[in-house]
């Protein structure tokens, strides 16, 4: 084992290196584009044996992914944003194929307007497609899910492919100490790939992915796949509890920081939760009863795991990097179908947008969360949800605001 | 490279190894081609399909090819076809299977994927030079919806989405010159109504490592309006017009391998057809037809 310096992104590669990942789909797409650099150097090198193949987009790259883990070898890959839109017919098609394989997304904003820097509507514009989610929060978190993910993936009780998500920027181009497991180690963890019965060979044909006539075996299909996404709860479980022992870190399904007796959380994904604990820390010097919240898994969703959690406190403040337009926060209202009707739940759940296109959140602002979440529950009233913006931004908003109204009225004032 | 193989009609193999009883239309030009393809490759096969009237072959729990078969979408069954092969190949590498486990690829589609969404896919496999077989079966339409105009639609012709007394004004383009613009190893047209020139062709791509580009005109009695026991015939009457030219390329070259020296005029072919019908009554469209009629004869004078 070895500790060094790496990105996200070198973390990822990292990953799919110790998993001895055989074959490799890619297409370039900012942020993410130094995984597939560091696996085509190292390919092209001779460091790690495998084979990569530059595919005309996402679309044919997440197709020929699910083609080969349905042929019978392991596969590894890693797209963003648009890209992860570009491909998303595929995403739900591959998914029913049942073909087991590790798709690293780097999280980035979609368009309109364009831009490369991060929030999560992308990720979760895949939410519902088969994929299973594991959310990071540090790059060491990138590495060890990527080992975690192909586990869970190939599981006998899952056999679902599973996306390893990183923010971009933030995460992807961050440099951070991680610990690098030895090559044997990694491999005896992984373990060696198993087709199983998903695999195309002369002696034993096959038909993959047919065409159904009608709801009831299409439903049949449907139903199988969703219960192999529930399936996968136990199964991180086991997974991540036999990492632990083999590695010493623990990721469990929903990470807590200073819950216990907590009367308020925080509730988010992604590496802005690291941001939270700061938060957390400075409000308990304060005398707050505060703690954060943080899913790693987003599908299966581990509801039981965060009632369990939540059992008993007094409010939530769900903080999405996401905008689901015409509504609100995703998170906040999955979060709301879990909790609705089971006993001794929060009363409070209050909703909070930002870190949008590459915003940051502060500090201040997280004790802004705070202090409107607990002026809720004090109340009793849950507040309208809220777009989160500082001063700062408050005035270049309205400065742009001056703008589209002069383009608009040709300088007419009101 | 020879055609020894395939002298005569007789030297095709006639095991009937694809399966009946698919939902496929009576009279279809495409499962003609597919039949005798499969003659040919044989079941040591795997078939990628992009989605088409083809895709409804293999419907759960039924299949009537004996090898393998993958459904993907429409626009990426070339990059299905990359998928596959690469992982056999690293498989075999590897000592993971034996060489007698190894399948010959072959894409399945349509025009509507081929000459139009599917060809980034098709062109990126080209270009990297894939081992593979790609079959197009061209009905001239988005057949499996109901015949709408697509790429591949030729001028003139009434389809659901060009129902107008001049009908479809696009022309029809050559996807073989696309695809032999990427010098892939073999390229090829066919057609089920020529089948010794037809398993002559298959046959020899099959000598090829790198990608083998076939694409048939297949008649499509639903969407072109004839009778289906008219099938056969009017595939005869495009190459006998000179409609649909039988040619491959080969080491850089194209080379046509059946030349209609007294060709017919194009109306044999067309008069069949209700797509169009629209021509020639109430009254006949002459300007369409000289039309037509011309831009087949300027391609033969080219070839002559």
């Amino acid at each position: 084992m070895k500790r060094i310096l790496l990105t996200g992104n070198g973390a990822a590669a990292w990953g799919a290196r110790l998993a001895c990942a055989d074959y490799v789909p890619a297409f370039p797409i900012t942020p993410q584009t130094e995984i597939i650099e560091t696996l085509a150097d190292w390919i092209d090198n001779g460091e790690m044996p495998g084979r990569l193949v530059t595919l005309d987009s996402e679309h044919s790259m997440i197709t020929a992914a699910g083609a080969a883990a349905a042929t019978g070898v392991r596969v590894f890959s890693a797209t963003s944003s648009q890209g992860l839109l570009y491909g998303m017919e595929m995403l739900y098609t591959v998914a029913g194929w049942r073909a087991p394989f590790v798709l690293v997304n780097v999280s980035r904003g979609l368009a309109s307007p364009i831009t490369l820097e991060p929030d999560h509507n992308d990720i979760l514009a895949a939410r519902d497609c088969g994929f299973l989610q594991i959310h990071c929060a540090t790059c060491q978190e990138v590495l060890d899910s990527v080992l975690i993910a192909y586990r869970l993936s190939e599981a006998s009780s899952v056999r679902l492919p599973v996306i390893v998500n990183l923010d971009g920027f933030y995460l992807s181009f961050t440099r951070e100490p991680v610990q690098i497991p030895d090559l044997k180690a990694a491999a005896a963890f992984v373990g060696a790939f198993d087709a199983e019965d998903i695999r195309f060979r002369a002696s034993a044909p096959t038909s993959q992915a047919m065409a159904v006539l009608g709801g009831s075996p299409y439903s049949y299909f449907r139903y199988e796949t969703h219960l192999a996404a529930l399936q996968a709860l136990d199964a991180y479980e086991t997974i991540a509890s036999e990492f632990e022992e083999k590695f010493g870190r623990n990721h469990p399904a929903v990470e807590t920081y200073r819950c216990d007796d907590a009367e308020m959380l925080f509730f988010m994904i992604g590496c802005f939760a690291t941001k939270a604990k700061v938060a957390v820390d400075r409000l308990r010097e304060a005398g707050w009863k505060i703690g954060l919240v943080r899913p790693r898994l987003i599908r299966p969703y581990p509801a039981e795991a965060i009632r369990t959690i939540l059992r008993g406190k007094h409010g939530v403040a769900v903080i999405d990097q996401n905008l689901s337009m015409g509504f609100g926060g995703v998170l906040h209202s999955e979060l709301a179908s879990a909790l609705y009707g089971q006993p001794d739940m929060p009363h409070i759940l209050a909703s909070f947008i930002g870190g949008l296109g590459g915003r940051d959140i502060s500090t201040e602002e997280f004790f802004e969360i705070a202090t409107t979440l607990k002026r809720a529950i004090v109340s009793g009233e849950t507040p309208a949800p809220r777009l989160l913006y500082t001063e700062d931004e408050l005035k270049q908003i309205e400065k742009l605001q001056l703008i589209a109204h002069v383009e608009r009225t040709g300088g007419e004032r009101e | 490279m020879s055609d020894q193989r395939f002298r005569h009609l007789k030297d095709i193999p006639s095991t009937h190894i694809f399966g009946s009883g698919t939902p496929a239309c009576a009279g279809c030009g495409g499962l003609e081609v597919i039949h005798q393809l499969y003659e040919v490759l044989g079941e040591k096969t795997v078939f990628i399909n992009a989605a088409g009237c083809m895709t409804l072959l293999s419907i759960y729990p039924f299949t009537p090819f004996r090898g393998s078969w993958l459904y993907t979408a429409m626009a990426s069954a070339p990059a299905g076809a990359q998928g596959v092969r690469d992982a056999l190949d690293i498989l075999l590498e590897q000592g993971r299977i034996e060489p007698s486990e190894n399948l010959t690829t072959v894409v399945l589609t349509g025009d509507g994927s081929a000459y139009g969404m599917g060809l980034s896919a098709t062109s990126g496999a080209i270009e990297r030079g894939l081992d593979f077989i790609y079959l197009c079966y061209d009905n001239e339409g988005y057949g499996n919806t109901g015949q709408q105009y697509s790429e591949a639609t030729p001028h003139g012709a009434k389809t659901s989405t060009s129902t107008g007394p001049r009908g479809y004004p696009g022309y029809k383009k050559s996807i073989f010159d696309i695809w032999i613009a990427g010098h892939p190893a073999y390229a090829a047209t066919v057609i089920g109504a020529e089948p010794l020139d037809l398993a002559r062709k298959i046959d020899k791509a099959m000598q090829f490592k790198g990608p083998k580009m076939i694409t048939a005109l297949s008649p499509c009695p639903t969407g072109w309006g004839f009778d289906p026991k008219e099938s056969v015939e009017i595939g005869e009457l495009a190459v006998k017009t000179g409609v649909w030219p039988l040619k491959e390329y080969v080491d850089g070259k194209v080379i046509h391998t059946k030349v209609p020296r007294k060709r017919l005029p194009v109306e044999e072919y067309l008069k069949r057809q209700g797509r169009f019908a629209h021509l020639f009554n109430p009254s006949r469209h002459e300007s369409t037809l000289n039309e037509i009629q011309q831009r087949i004869d300027r391609y033969w004078e080219q070839v002559e």
